[in-house]
């Protein structure tokens, strides 16, 4: 039964209006949950059946094994995989954290020549498609020698126009009078940033640090291009390269992303709050 | 010591072509110990000035001086003041002890227990000490109001610098707080430069007030000054409340012309008008016009009132003299009707004589200094 937003006095709780809306309700939610979960339940059924075949969908496997799970780690280096995505994104979080509040509190705060302008420059990169950069931001990466390391597949990534909008907007949303405050009370422009305005931040940091890092987990075709060898790729690339082997080893296939959602849901999970906030503070679908 | 001077200061907001001056050319001296209010319309720069003194804005042209020393490019952090700002500012995430201790925390090497205890003597001061565990958000605002004033007395500053601190307050406490201001800047004996918009909190609290209008200082002086010789018209109508009536007239020698009335000089009064242009405006205050049965009483101006506001002891009437709308304050034991007329007459020794076309004061009223009855 819905509670506090029907809990109010001279609601009645019966009827068929009542019942049709109630029914409605749960019948929407429960198909939504049913279309959100049903592939993520397959992955999982998928991987731990015996002899998965991608013609049939079991609902519940007759045997479960963990067969596929082992054959990965056998086969593969699934643990090199595993250390490079976690390398990767926690790089790329750290970097936009990092650069995507200082440059969010100087276009919100700080007074400099042309700020609105190179804000919109900034701004302005976001129509641009990722495809259109990605040859130039190559050859420039290979001039440097960077092709198939991790400062070449992080380097592209370590700041982002949407972070540095998100911080900006919030930071703006704080009133310029504590920034005078520390000031007077002995703090230079960064001391205020660190001690004030940074602490007050901190739901738009933590929905910046969970976008920078699905995202760069999820990331696919950047470390397809940058890392040309195996034990330089992350997971998403690496199950491509599993699918591509054994082509008919949905198991093995199903097994490795199974285990590639997992930090994702724990990220999701420890910080659930924040992300729904952030969703609302940003106004984006995550 | 915190004798502050500004010497020619200007400060300019905006590009080139499309500049604002807010404050213009301001000289000003501001004493030890004194309290100092600055009042003003909004946007008469009376914040600016505060925040050039502050070292919130830098200033355009002049410079600042405090006890002797130029300021004027020094960081605010050593400029040994203090600021309360018109919404607190006080840091939403530290508990009320925390916001009090950090300014010593980031200017003084003083240790944490050290810290502690001026805190607390600050607190007590201001009636905190209960309050110091919470947080701003958990606070009234009168209480965030007392925690923004400890954090600045807890610094020991040579200087307070205060932005309508109070305008957020409903208005009983605001009158409270008012009177704890001056109480608590007069035991500390802290020089203190004070921003509002309100005259009444300019004339209650001031030692001396700085009217400011477009960016320059209108006069400087003690509210009484301010309130009995203003220096011009903006001042006359700024100060006082209800504000002061003003009536075009033109002289004829011995006469006073307006289209509703005239009004008769003595002899002394027009021979001190000889030299002046012939078009004035007559300023009078709504409490220094008195009411006459006497229809043929000198100068007495028939009237009919408009409106009728009893506050209790006063009764604020209104009425038109020609296209002029004009105020005057009586006892409230006068019964006043609209619609009935009255006599009134203009006090010579009260009226203001301002130049119609700059508006400096050519007369002021003449009040004889009253002992106090013993």
């Amino acid at each position: 039964m819905p509670r506090s937003s029907y809990d109010y006095p001279g609601y009645d709780r019966s009827g068929p209006v009542y019942w049709f809306k109630t029914i409605s309700l749960y019948a929407g939610v429960i198909f939504g949950v049913l279309w959100m979960v049903a592939p993520f339940y397959w992955t999982v059924t998928t991987a731990l059946s015996a002899n998965p075949s991608s013609g049939i969908v079991t609902i519940i496997p007759e045997t479960v094994t963990f067969e596929h799970f082992r054959a990965l780690f056998a086969e593969y280096p699934v643990q090199r995989w595993f250390i490079n995505a976690f390398i990767f994104a926690g790089a790329v979080t750290l970097f936009n954290v990092t650069f995507d509040t200082l440059a969010g509190y100087a276009f919100a705060k700080l007074d400099f020549f042309a700020r609105e302008k190179i804000f919109l420059l900034f701004i302005g990169t976001m129509m641009i498609p990722g495809m259109v950069t990605l040859i130039p931001v190559y050859i420039i990466l290979s001039e440097l020698g960077w092709v198939n390391t991790y400062r070449g597949l992080i380097a592209p990534l370590i700041a982002s126009p949407f972070g540095i909008f998100l911080l900006r907007q919030y930071f703006k949303s704080l009133p310029s009078s504590l920034g005078d405050a520390a000031r007077i009370d002995g703090c230079n422009k960064f001391q205020a940033f660190y001690h004030i305005y940074l602490p007050l931040a901190k739901p738009a940091v933590a929905t910046l640090g969970i976008f920078a890092f699905m995202g760069a987990w999820n990331n696919f075709e950047w470390p397809l291009i940058i890392a040309t060898s195996n034990d330089m790729y992350t997971l998403p690339v690496a199950l491509f390269l599993v699918q591509g082997q054994y082509t008919d080893n949905w198991g093995l296939v199903m097994a490795a992303a199974a285990i590639m959602v997992i930090p994702i849901i724990v990220a999701f999970l420890s910080a659930q709050q924040y992300f729904i906030r952030g969703m609302t503070l940003s106004g984006v679908k995550g | 010591m915190g004798q502050i001077d500004l010497r020619g200061m200007t400060k300019v907001f905006g590009e080139r072509g499309s500049e604002i001056i807010a404050v213009d050319d301001i000289d000003l001296t501001i004493e030890d110990g004194e309290f100092l209010v600055l009042v003003g319309p909004s946007g008469c720069g009376k914040s600016t000035t505060l925040r050039c003194i502050a070292g919130l804005e830098e200033v355009t042209h002049g410079d600042i001086v405090l006890d002797g020393t130029d300021i004027t490019d020094e960081k605010p952090k050593n400029r040994n003041i203090a600021m309360v700002f018109q919404n607190y500012a006080l840091y939403p995430h530290m508990t009320a002890e925390e916001n009090m201790a950090f300014g010593l925390k980031m200017t003084t090497d003083l240790g944490e227990d050290e810290i502690a205890v001026k805190v607390q003597e600050a607190a007590e001061m201001m009636g905190i000490q209960d309050l110091l565990d919470d947080k701003p958000g958990e606070l009234s605002g009168g209480q965030q109001q007392r925690v923004a004033l400890g954090r600045a007395i807890v610094r020991e500053p040579e200087v307070f610098l205060m932005d309508e601190p109070l305008s957020n307050l409903d208005a009983k406490l605001r009158t409270t707080m008012r009177t704890e201001l001056q109480d608590l800047q007069q035991r500390l004996d802290t020089t203190t430069v004070y921003v509002t918009h309100d005259q009444t909190e300019a004339m209650t609290m001031g030692d001396r007030i700085v009217v400011l209008n477009e960016g320059t200082i209108q006069q400087v002086g003690t509210p009484l000054e301010c309130y009995q010789q203003p220096n011009n018209k903006f001042v006359a109508g700024f100060i006082g409340s209800p504000s002061m009536n003003f009536v075009d007239v033109v002289n004829d020698g011995q006469v006073l012309t307006h289209e509703a009335f005239t009004y008769e000089l003595s002899d002394a009064m027009a021979s001190e008008l000889q030299d002046v242009d012939d078009a004035f405006v007559l300023g009078i205050r709504p409490e220094d016009i008195r009411i006459t049965n006497e229809a043929n009483d000198h100068n007495a101006i028939r009237i009919e009132p408009t409106v009728v506001e009893p506050v209790g002891d006063l009764t604020y009437v209104h009425f038109e003299l020609g296209d002029t709308q004009l105020t005057a304050t009586v006892s409230g034991d006068v019964p006043i009707q609209i619609g009935t007329d009255l006599e009134v007459i203009f006090p010579e020794d009260r009226i203001h004589l301002f130049d119609s076309e700059t508006g400096e004061a050519i007369k002021n009223s003449q009040r004889e200094v009253q002992s106090v009855p013993s």
